[in-house]
């Protein structure tokens, strides 16, 4: 092939005078600057402003705030016979029954629809459904929030020990995970629950005594992926010991991905125990959980005598979805926040 | 390494899984308080410690943990699972006469998910952002967030009770492939699908909309295929993929979902045996059913594993 | 007639940061098999620019304006057919990395079949044997037996070469080139820049080679644009560029080319580096980086003009042309740099790399 390179045989080019030193030493000519404008963020405050753009999570929020907000001052609550919250947006107790308490105003022991009196009707015992909604919040809030983060707690321990001994270790404990992904997380909560007993910290136990291993896995993942980042390497040069390394600087770079999961596992964890209550396995019957009111609303709603009572479904169903609607809505939402992917010119321009 | 070695070394992995299946199985329901003779005997006021100790035998319960333990794996080893402690029916018979119901509701299930799911995560990310995207995602993300049991209760509420064109309850007495119980399928059918449905339709999008960023697409345009090929051809097969990993996991939630909706419909299959055994307290077959579930999932796994090699020919190599 | 005009091409990408003005106003034209250089750092809008040559710009970037003509033909007022029917057929493109560039799940041989099957109607068995003659070409051993094996049973080296006989298959007009050698290690990098060329040599193709590297240029092209933020700087046959350069620039490019057996000569470098797209500086978006720089080049914006006559450059015309103040009379200073050639040593052209680029 011919050698058509313009510049072979006729020696090196060599450039004077261009000399780069007088651009450093001179003052900027214009207002101009690389940084202009663009502050360095860091990942967090980055996610923050994209989070703060996303309306729907936003109105997730919002709903989920509400929902809170609602829960907490529905009836007074008292910590050792101390009014801490004296408030109550709930016109009932939680388990009053409208017809004893309140009689010649037209309650009776039994179903009755809504009315102005009672906004979303009386259940098959009397009893407000609309304050028992508001009341139930706190229940199914309390557990989807703690179940979480007790479970991403031990997932995240879990799988910073296993990702970062591995070895045996780690073989060992993700065998472990392996097992406990064979089952679905419901029935193994149904089983416990079944064998201890209905009740809240019963009910806690069953969704997070198994409820850690999906933490842990995911955990693991990102362990090995920071694990051979230089700084982990470097403390560990320094001799710093293992666990110290472990926490200080594997844990915190895990966190996105964690917070991610957790935000739309609680979803998942608060439809689990409505679940539970709905088969008459969750809190002991007659609690406004939202799942538990759903006891024997197949029974209620196929009573073919009187018609369906569709609100005594209806309404603790919407509000068990609208929670879990909004939570996933937070979910996604802190999902596009996170995932670092810079829409721009990257991607159809120069790399 | 080749498909068959590949599977063959996935088949080794999984008998320690499966001895730890058996251990929480068994643990599980043996370990916690709760106790069988108990409640049977609830029911016999004069019952004193001699007869509790006969049932106790009876039922295979006096031994230390651990020999009860062999004793079951034993059994289960050679297909006996022992029997119902009220009926004295072999738990193995239950399990068959009621499994064809569940595997039909969990087929439909699925199947209706991957129908209703991959053309709309295709057509999602396809017009990312856009109109119809929006709205497929709004939906998806309420398929997701809806208690499925409540979904069908509101799906007795709509079809059997407003519009009556289902009977309230699961007919009795009809065989499985009747038009009756097929007819009936659909309520059951449609509430665990849509969960399925939602999620695929989610992953769908998000790996799709994923690939096409990705250069080989670029490329693939650049060859001037048109764009029907690029998406069909270039990009479905790669976001298949997370599909399929998503399989197994979706597999565990049907398996969960069907024995809540099971409740629901009065669908007479094994998942109300589940409910039924708990309550009742019946550890033979609760562990029976519980590790049959186990199984049925490390066997989706696995199905889910050799698809994915597959579908992936970079795979079989690592 | 050129074979290809591009004329006030103008690229915007909408992100969230703000608008990105990736290309503007560009104006070049190859002829029929000529070889033509694009050179400039990262972000200088030399791969946009190829992207637009075949409308393949995706959201959020748009094409403004401009016209691009193919064979006198307006390619971005042509229908979503017409454009098909050219993509990888009349104009095809060689990727920078051609481990992305190849579908990890479908045969290496597949991929390269696949557009003869579409463009030229070849069967199966036709675009196979076709395929297989291809790989052979573009030197790849055992081609028929290397026909099935997946992208990721290739080497580097070996990917490109596919790629290269992906992008030959329907015997093209135009190749585009994008960095083709950017992910190879310099050994192959030769030989696959040598294999461009003479199978473009043979096919009677043109070649529109965009490349950070001033060495790959003068291996190859005729005649050079050299781009900064977006904007074509300097413009002028590959010898001139070399012997004679016009914009300060070209001529820092130059300076930071490594001189292999020099140890005495410290690198010189352009300090800085190429401003983000979404906020350019004000009048020469060189002026920063410029050692030239006077309070004029902050004030207006210097065009492109014909370095001999200092009149507006003309596609005709023109030879060489540049974009600095210092041909329009505006500058008071001197452009002192002076350009030597050693004739002592004869081994080394410049062959790596710009030194203000990350890669
Ligand atoms: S116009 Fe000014 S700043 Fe721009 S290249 Fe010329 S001398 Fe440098």
């Amino acid at each position: 092939m011919t050698d058509k390179n313009v510049l072979s045989g006729r020696g090196r080019i060599e450039i004077t005078g261009f000399n780069p030193e007088r651009v450093e030493q001179r003052d900027s000519l214009s207002g101009w600057s690389e940084e202009a404008g663009r502050a360095t963020q860091s990942r967090w405050s980055r996610a923050w402003q994209r989070f703060k753009r996303n309306r729907s999570a936003l109105l997730g929020v919002v709903v989920v705030a509400l929902l809170a907000f609602l829960a907490i001052f529905a009836r007074p609550i008292e910590v050792f016979g101390l009014t801490v919250q004296p408030f109550s947006l709930a016109p009932h107790p939680p388990g009053e029954l409208l017809y004893f308490n309140h009689p010649g105003e037209g309650f009776t022991g039994d179903y009755q629809p809504p009315s102005m009196k009672a906004p979303m009707g009386v259940d098959g015992d009397g009893r407000d459904i609309f304050s028992r909604l508001l009341y139930g919040g706190r229940y199914s809030l309390s557990i989807g929030f703690i179940v979480v983060g007790l479970t991403a707690g031990i997932g995240l321990l879990y799988g910073a020990v296993s990702g970062y001994y591995g070895g045996w270790v780690d073989e060992i404990m993700m065998r472990i995970v392996d097992v406990i992904y064979a089952f679905p997380g419901l029935i193994l909560s149904l089983i416990i629950v079944s064998m201890l007993g209905r009740g809240y910290t019963q009910l806690i136990i069953a969704f997070s005594l198994f409820g850690w291993a999906g933490y842990g896995r995911l955990v693991r993942g990102e362990v090995l992926k920071v694990k051979e980042n230089e700084y982990v390497m470097a403390a560990k040069a320094l001799g710093a010991r293992d666990r110290s390394v472990v926490l200080r600087h594997i844990a915190p770079n895990t966190m996105a991905p964690l917070l991610v999961v957790a935000s739309l596992r609680i979803g998942t964890v608060v439809i689990g125990v409505a679940a539970l209550g709905f088969l008459g396995l969750g809190m002991p019957p007659g609690s406004a959980e939202w799942g538990t009111m759903l006891d024997g609303a197949r029974n209620s709603l196929i009573r073919l005598d009187t018609g369906p009572k569709w609100w005594a479904t209806v309404f603790p169903g919407t509000a068990i979805f609208l929670f879990v609607m909004s939570m996933n809505m937070i979910g996604d939402g802190i999902n596009d926040a996170l995932d670092a992917q810079q829409t721009g010119v990257g991607k159809g321009g120069d790399e | 390494m080749s498909l068959r070695r590949f599977i063959v070394k996935r088949l080794l992995a999984i008998i320690p899984i499966l001895f730890g299946v058996s251990i929480i199985t068994f643990g599980l329901v043996h370990l916690t308080p709760g106790d069988p003779v108990q409640q049977i005997l609830a029911l016999n006021p004069r019952a004193g410690p001699t007869e509790k100790q006969q049932l106790r035998e009876q039922f295979g319960l006096a031994a230390p943990i651990w020999e009860q333990y062999l004793n079951w794996m034993k059994g289960v080893f050679t297909g006996d699972f022992g029997e119902v402690y009220r009926s004295r029916r072999a738990v193995s018979e239950v399990i068959y006469s009621r499994l064809p119901e569940t595997l039909l509701l969990g087929l439909f299930g699925w199947v209706f998910g991957l129908v209703i799911a991959i053309p709309t995560g295709i057509y999602a990310a396809v017009h990312k952002d856009q109109l119809g995207d929006t709205v497929s995602r709004f939906v998806a993300l309420s398929g997701i967030s809806i208690p499925n049991f409540w979904l069908g209760l509101m799906l007795i509420l709509i079809g059997s009770l407003t519009l009556g064109w289902w009977p309230v309850t699961a007919p009795k007495r009809a065989p499985l492939l009747s038009f009756d119980m097929l007819w009936y399928l659909i309520l059951p059918g449609l509430t665990i699908g849509t969960a399925a449905a939602s999620s695929i339709m989610r992953v769908m999008r998000t790996s799709m909309a994923e690939e096409m960023n990705k250069e080989y697409v670029t490329a693939a345009r650049a060859k001037g295929l048109p764009e029907r090929t690029v998406v069909l051809k270039h990009v479905l097969r790669n976001s298949l993929i997370s599909v399929v990993t998503l399989a197994a996991t979706l597999t565990a939630s049907i398996v969960a979902g069907s024995v809540i909706i099971e409740q629901v419909f009065a669908w007479p299959g094994l998942g109300q045996t589940f409910i039924q055994a708990i309550r009742n307290a019946e550890y033979n077959l609760i562990m029976a059913i519980t590790l049959f579930t186990g199984v049925f999932i490390i066997l989706a796994n696995l199905v889910a594993d050799i698809l994915y090699a597959a579908l992936d020919p970079r795979i079989r190599y690592d | 007639m050129a074979l290809l005009e591009v004329e006030d091409l103008t690229v915007n990408f909408y992100t969230q940061d703000g608008t990105v003005n990736a290309v503007d106003n560009l104006t070049y034209s190859i002829e029929r098999g000529e070889k033509f250089g694009v050179v400039g750092e990262s972000g200088a809008g030399k791969s946009v620019t190829a992207l637009s040559l075949m409308r393949l710009i995706d959201s959020p970037g748009h094409i403004e304006s401009g016209e691009i003509r193919f064979k006198g033909q307006d390619i971005l007022s042509m229908s979503e057919d017409e454009v098909r029917s050219i993509r990888g057929n009349e104009i095809a493109m060689i990727f920078q990395d051609a481990q992305t560039a190849l579908n990890p799940v479908y045969s290496v041989g597949e991929q390269i079949a696949e557009a003869m099957r579409h463009h030229l109607d070849y069967s199966k068995s036709e675009a196979k044997e076709e395929t297989i003659d291809l790989l052979a070409k573009v030197g790849i051993p055992e081609a028929r037996k290397r026909y099935s094996d997946y992208p990721h049973e290739f080497s580097g080296g070996m990917q490109q070469r596919a790629i290269i006989a992906m992008a030959l298959s329907c015997d093209p007009d135009l190749l585009i080139c994008d960095e083709p050698t950017t992910a190879l290690d310099v050994t192959i990098e030769a030989k696959i820049l040598e294999e461009i060329e003479s199978l473009a040599e043979e096919f009677d193709t043109a070649i529109q080679l965009i490349t950070h590297d001033l060495g790959v240029i003068a291996e190859i092209c005729d005649r050079v644009m050299v781009m900064y933020g977006g904007k074509p700087v300097e413009k002028a046959p590959v010898e001139e560029l070399f012997y004679d350069p016009k914009h300060p620039y070209t001529v820092g490019l130059m300076s930071s080319i490594p001189r292999i057996g020099d140890s005495t000569d410290r690198l010189q470098t352009i300090p800085g580096k190429m401003p983000d797209l979404v906020e350019l500086p004000p009048g020469c978006s060189f002026h920063p980086r410029c050692p030239y720089a006077e309070e004029a080049c902050t004030l207006s914006e210097p065009e492109l003009l014909d370095t001999k006559t200092g009149k507006p450059a003309s596609e005709v015309g023109t030879n060489h042309s540049a974009a600095c103040l210092a041909y329009s009379g505006d500058l008071t200073g001197e452009l002192d740099y002076s350009v030597t050639v050693n004739e002592d040593s004869k081994s080394n052209a410049p062959a790596s790399q710009i030194t203000g680029d990350n890669q």
